[in-house]
């Protein structure tokens, strides 16, 4: 290990990034790029009474990743012994890592989970251990096929670990696969993995891409199933989840941080490893880095080949542009790595998200307008159907506040995406049945969490599918809409620009054709002068709102 | 005093379930209440007296008579006047039992008003029935050595296509009458059905009524195709002795085969009384009742009525006729009124032939009738299956020979289209659009039938006498012309036809003459509420086109494919291509045949691997290619309570991950040698009629009833299976599926693939990643 030189260091190559801005939209401010699903629109915004909140620029990347992350593992954060020691021949080794779902889009290789994962099997073959099992922690997600695994782990883990059976996806509903360790004082379940639960130590290797992942949540919800899942995913919670992107506010993680006392208490040792990235999402230089330049500085080039792509994606057909979107590999860079006890860990990696993502906004707005993009952290390398739209907007975006949400109570909430009329057969069955049926008879999570949750949780075939095909489980468009409950009860109106008619009126919000429309159509909710805020994400971004 | 005449006699009926018969059976009953009737009816399986109470007792006639008396007092007043008679014009000696002897023996009068009526029956089943029937009751009566008064219903139109007076006089009497022996023309008749029924079994029409049969149905399995065969045989003689009866008919100048045979039947059966006194009305076309037992009454459909709802359906767009001749309409209640007059002044000097029409004395033109008709309609539109109202096209009185023309290259164009569309690989909606062809073109053809059959009705401008029809009227008393009224004179035509006669004709062709209930239950979500209703028992599902859009084919090549790189991957897709017509036919003309040959390509396949790549193929094939509604209705039926069943002709390593879909599964299954599949199947794959056989043998194993059942499929070879369940639902049906699901009112579901999912044009399986090709084999 080279001792001397500071493995935090970073790369320099680029201009010190600048950070978040908030543009007051005068008459000279030039039109606003708007994701729209796969594709772009150039909207221009109300002058004097609109603002756009852009992205901080991407931090530098470590300059030495393999430096930073042997560094991370041979001092550890808190109480906790450096990895190496922690580890005997003897023992039991759990690898848990997270699932596709992280990062969006996924990043180009090595991916951070293959160098932290190459790593720890180093030090565990330098201890001579033996038994160590790899475990995709996907909750009630999807399984990862054999390419994506390959991708997150690399193939040279993948062929050492998958044929022997020794690296593979979480399994929620394996009976024989699941323990329950006890229960919260508030009368939780606390349902883990049992390789895990019986492991002398759980590794977890966490990528934190918003400021909601890593800490206890890692373990509790990712080798967790339905029993412990729904005292969290639920519609109270996150209606007290002001924002859940926001640990200190949220009660889905108080409910996951006492869970994680209970995982410690029945003597499940964790060594959680996270790191975070900066929001280079689409490149500071290639095809797609007009995207997250500022529109009034775009040049000669960045206006034509906006343009070119603008017009080439229109006269493709939408699975053409998908096929191109979801080969997008996001040129990430780690911008940090930290190791030992959760708690402490995830301190230091909620401060290190913010430095990236976190931009200072006075004052709530009337409307609050975003694009949303082609992807979310639940259609990787599929569909993205309607329920995922609206988690995507209501859910995540909407969430993504410090303080008080962007939108004042009672406001109206325009998004622009397509939203068509589409499901992934594969991926997402009980989604299509949840819109056919649940959606169709209400739209109130209330509602739907009490006539129809537990049917889908226990359905034997959805079960079958999540376990044995690549389906995400029959509770998952529930926590999707539920993802959105805070927003829906806070917000006045909701309209989706360019949606699918029919598609968009299921869910219970109004369809506009353009943002003018749908800005007339808000001004019946907040009159005639409102104001307006669009949020320029992605990049990712939080608000800090005062 | 007709009443009073009738009083105390017992009054033998035949045809008293048919229009005029029913009519006549309630009008008795009413207005001559001292009379008793014996009605001879066939039997059928119910027995005479069952056939009495529910095919001419519940028949809307009557309400008048059960409103007046009351329920019960009509019930009783019913079983004290009449008996039922089994028995059956066309059977020498009527058939009749002892008891049927006996009452017939008792009877003071015979009304004989059975006939075969229908435009296109066959020439020997018109001659047995209106030639020989009433020669069979005079010798009936002869040896049960009675002679009650015969009334014998006929037709004016004995008198033949002919311009001018047709008089009241015995038809041999006629100067047209072209002189044939009856005899001659029964031994003939009968002799013609014994030629067409060898030249239909002659090997090649029974080859060509073969190949038809597989046309239609396509590899339903050898016991349906049989039956079908053997229905367009049957089907192809009845047509060609209905050709014959209309030929024979037009050789002689009669306008169809009932005229000509009635004609016969006249002379013969006065050639045949002997000593029985005789009496024949003739009534002209008979239509609706102007005012008994209550205006506007009709049973059945008719003669005119088809013609009319044709052409307000806009199906007509030209009948021919000419509009300065008379269409000589007579409604049933006169002929009713007429025929009770004749019976109760009992027996008269022969020829007592009395003609009820209204031509020559209260002419109806053609013209006007059409007028009317169409004046009508544009009030009052039929509406169409979008719920639009169709409007009606103006007439042109075209001659019959363009109005044939016209329909014939209709009929042409149909044909063809309808070809065209058969031999596309369509289904669901393009598929129901072919079915809609063929609906099209059968009502083509049945319009061309009519122009045949009554356009020499429209045509036919003789004027009937009417000399002892008036002659009785006028010797009625006044109490009498005003209970049984039979004067054509009195028929006001420009109120009967808008008021009384055209609603009634729409209310009896149950034509739609409202636009759909907005928000109303529509026909298919009715039939889905039936299907799923927790009283069904059994779901039975067919996998291919019907859960999903994958096929046997399509699964093998995934599954051959998976583990094949570069070169012998493009050379196995070159392979495949190129043997894909082959394959398709064979599917075509025998499905078990092509699934034994297809599977086996599987021979040598190792069991290990296809059971790791069949639980791949899962997701990504079957699931990919599923239809999601199609999912969601099986797992319906299992919330309901009902046992799921899947029949397919597939695999079962390919189907083993549906098993937590369904309760029980049955599919093909191949033998297994050294840990390898030997390309054999180890049973009959469960397809045609050993599909259905399988379903049925489930049923009774578990005790379900299959007419509780509901069964789910894509293509006419499932039909052994449709057809065996109470509730069949065609899936993506194929056009002949189509079609025949239109016909039977069967629920047809549109599932269909979740959209946004991309096409894959071959059906290979994605190359494997290249670390993981090592340790794999392929087998092919």
């Amino acid at each position: 290990m080279s001792s001397n030189a500071d493995p935090y260091k970073t790369s320099n190559k680029h201009l010190a990034p600048r950070p978040g801005f908030v543009l007051d939209v005068d008459r000279t401010s030039p039109p606003i790029l708007f994701h729209h699903g796969d594709q772009f629109k150039l909207e221009k915004l109300p002058a004097g009474r609109s603002r756009v909140i852009y992205p901080p620029e991407p931090l530098e990347g470590l300059a030495d990743p393999e430096g930073a992350i042997r560094h991370a593992l041979a001092n550890p954060i808190g109480d906790s012994e450096p990895l190496a020691a922690l580890l005997r021949p003897d023992m039991k080794l759990t690898i848990a890592f997270d699932d596709i779902s992280l990062p969006l889009p996924p990043m180009r290789r090595p991916d951070i989970r293959q160098r932290i994962i190459e790593a720890v099997l180093d030090l565990a073959a330098e201890a001579g251990v033996d038994d160590v099992h790899l475990i995709a922690a996907l909750a009630i997600h999807r399984r990862m096929t054999e390419d994506e695994l390959r991708h997150a782990v690399g193939d040279r883990v993948y062929d050492a670990f998958a044929p022997s059976g020794r690296l593979y996806n979480h399994d929620a509903e394996d009976p024989d696969g699941m323990v329950v360790l006890g229960e919260t004082p508030h009368g939780e379940d606390v349902q883990f993995s049992r390789r895990a639960a019986e492991s002398d130590l759980v590794v977890y290797v966490n990528i934190n891409i918003v400021s909601m992942d890593g800490g206890h949540k890692s373990t509790a919800t990712g080798l967790s199933g339905y029993t412990s899942l729904r005292h969290h995913h639920n519609v109270h919670t996150m209606r007290n989840s002001t924002s859940f992107m926001d640990r200190e506010n949220s009660a889905l993680h108080a409910s996951n941080w006492r869970m994680g006392e209970v995982i410690r208490d029945a003597g499940v040792k964790i060594f959680q490893i996270e790191t975070t990235i900066n929001n280079n999402t689409f490149g500071r230089t290639g095809p797609l880095s007009v995207l997250q330049k500022r529109e009034w500085e775009w040049n000669a080039k960045d206006r034509a080949s906006f343009i070119a792509m603008q017009k080439g994606l229109e006269v493709l057909p939408s699975k053409a542009r998908r096929k191109i979107f979801s080969s997008w590999q996001a040129p990430y860079e780690m911008t940090s790595i930290q190791a030992g006890e959760v708690e402490a860990v995830h301190e230091i990696t909620t401060a290190n998200v913010f430095k990236q993502q976190s931009v200072a906004v006075e004052g709530q707005t009337d409307i609050l307008t975003m694009g949303l993009p082609y992807i979310c952290p639940y259609n990787v390398n599929s569909i993205m159907n309607p329920i995922l739209v609206m988690c995507l907007g209501l859910g995540y975006f909407f969430n993504m506040y410090r303080g008080k949400p962007l939108v004042r109570e009672g406001g109206v909430l325009i998004m622009s995406h397509p939203t068509p009329w589409e499901f992934h057969p594969v991926h997402h069955p009980s989604y299509i049945d949840f819109f056919e049926e649940v959606l169709a008879d209400t739209t109130d999570p209330i509602e739907i969490e009490r006539k129809y949750e537990k049917k889908y949780a226990e359905d034997e075939w959805y079960i079958h599918l999540y376990r044995n095909s690549y389906a995400y489980h029959g509770v998952h468009p529930f926590y999707m809409w539920y993802w959105g409950s805070h927003a829906l009860q806070h917000l006045g109106r909701v309209i989706v620009v360019g949606g699918d008619p029919a598609a968009v009126q299921r869910m219970g919000f109004q369809s506009a054709s353009t943002l003018q429309d749908a800005l007339e159509m808000a001004s019946d909710v907040v009159g005639p002068q409102a104001t307006i805020t669009h949020v320029k994400n992605p990049p990712i971004f939080m608000s800090d709102v005062t | 005093m007709i009443p009073q005449s009738l009083a105390g006699k017992r009054i033998a009926i035949t045809g008293s379930t048919g229009f005029l018969g029913t009519a006549l059976v309630e009008r008795l009953l009413r207005s001559a209440p001292d009379c008793e009737l014996v009605l001879l009816v066939r039997p059928g399986r119910r027995g005479a007296q069952r056939r009495v109470d529910r095919d001419i007792l519940r028949n809307d006639a009557f309400d008048r008579l059960r409103k007046d008396l009351g329920q019960k007092e009509f019930a009783e007043m019913a079983a004290r006047r009449i008996t039922a008679i089994g028995g059956d014009v066309s059977v020498d000696g009527l058939g009749l039992d002892d008891d049927g002897r006996t009452a017939l023996a008792s009877c003071d009068i015979f009304i004989h008003s059975a006939a075969s009526v229908s435009f296109d029956s066959p020439l020997d089943d018109a001659v047995e029935i209106n030639l020989l029937g009433p020669v069979r009751i005079a010798q009936t009566l002869t040896e049960l050595g009675t002679t009650p008064h015969m009334v014998a219903v006929s037709t004016c139109y004995v008198a033949g296509s002919r311009r001018g007076a047709a008089p009241e006089e015995p038809v041999n009497e006629s100067p047209f009458f072209v002189n044939v022996d009856w005899r001659t023309e029964v031994a003939s008749a009968r002799r013609i059905r014994l030629d067409v029924e060898s030249q239909s079994r002659t090997p090649d029409q029974l080859a060509e009524f073969q190949s038809k049969a597989a046309n239609e149905l396509g590899a339903a399995g050898t016991p349906a195709l049989a039956d079908k065969t053997e229905q367009l045989r049957t089907r192809w003689i009845n047509d060609y002795m209905a050709t014959a009866g209309i030929s024979r008919a037009s050789s002689l100048g009669f306008p169809d085969a009932y005229a000509y045979t009635k004609a016969l039947g006249e002379i013969a059966l006065a050639e045949s009384v002997g000593e029985i006194p005789l009496s024949i009305v003739r009534p002209a076309i008979i239509e609706s009742a102007v005012a008994e037992p209550s205006p506007g009454w009709i049973r059945g459909f008719r003669m005119a009525e088809p013609v009319i709802i044709s052409y307000a359906r806009g199906l007509l767009k030209e009948f021919p006729g000419v509009p300065e001749g008379i269409i000589d309409v007579i409604p049933v209640d006169y002929v009713v009124a007429a025929i009770c007059s004749v019976a109760a002044r009992g027996p008269q000097q022969w020829p007592d032939i009395v003609q009820v029409a209204s031509g020559s004395q209260n002419p109806l033109s053609y013209g006007h009738l059409v007028d009317m008709v169409r004046a009508w309609f544009t009030e009052n539109p039929i509406y169409d299956e979008h719920g639009q109202p169709i409007s009606v096209p103006e007439w042109s009185f075209p001659g019959r020979g363009r109005v044939k023309k016209q329909l014939e290259r209709a009929s042409t164009m149909l044909t063809r289209a309808e070809k065209i569309v058969g031999s596309l690989p369509v289904r669901g909606r393009q598929a129901e659009f072919g079915a809609r062809l063929a609906e099209k073109s059968e009502l083509v053809e049945r319009a061309t039938g009519y122009v045949d059959l009554y356009g020499a009705y429209a045509e036919c401008e003789a004027l009937y006498g009417l000399d002892r029809l008036l002659a009785m009227w006028d010797d009625l008393d006044e109490a009498d012309q005003a209970a049984f009224c039979f004067d054509p004179r009195t028929v006001d035509w420009d109120y009967y036809v808008p008021n009384i006669h055209l609603p009634s004709v729409v209310k009896a062709g149950r034509v739609p003459m409202k636009p759909p209930a907005r928000g109303g239950e529509t026909r298919p979500q009715r039939l889905r509420k039936q299907i799923l209703s927790p009283d069904r028992h059994l779901a039975a599902f067919d996998l291919e086109n019907t859960l999903i859009a994958s096929n046997v084919v399509a699964s093998y090549s995934w599954m051959a494919s998976r583990r094949l790189s570069g070169r012998d991957r493009l050379r196995f897709v070159l392979k495949t291509m190129m043997e894909a017509p082959t394959l398709l036919a064979l599917d075509k003309r025998d499905r078990s045949d092509f699934l034994r040959y297809f599977y086996r390509r599987y021979d040598g396949a190792p069991i290990d691997q296809i059971s790791e790549d069949s639980a791949e193929q899962f997701s990504e094939l079957i699931l990919a290619k599923s239809f999601p509604a199609g999912l969601r209705r099986v797992r319906q039926h299992r919330a309901l309570g009902h046992r799921t069943l899947l029949i397919t002709g597939a695999l079962d390593f390919i189907v083993e991950p549906l098993k937590p879909l369904f309760d029980d599964i049955v599919c093909a299954e191949l033998g297994q040698e050294n840990g390898t599949y030997n390309g054999e199947l180890t049973a009959v794959p469960p397809t045609g009629e050993a599909r259905y056989q399988a379903l049925a043998d489930y049923a009774a194993e578990h005790n379900l009833d299959l007419r509780e059942s509901i069964a789910y499929a894509d293509s006419a070879s499932d039909l052994p299976m449709l057809e065996a369940v109470g509730f069949p639902v065609a899936v993506n049906p194929e056009t002949r599926l189509a079609s025949i699901a239109r016909k039977r009112g069967w629920l047809i579901e549109d599932f269909q693939k979740s959209p946004g999912m991309h096409r894959r044009l071959l059906p290979l399986a994605p190359p494997h990643s290249p670390t993981a090709r090592g340790p794999l084999e392929a087998w092919r």
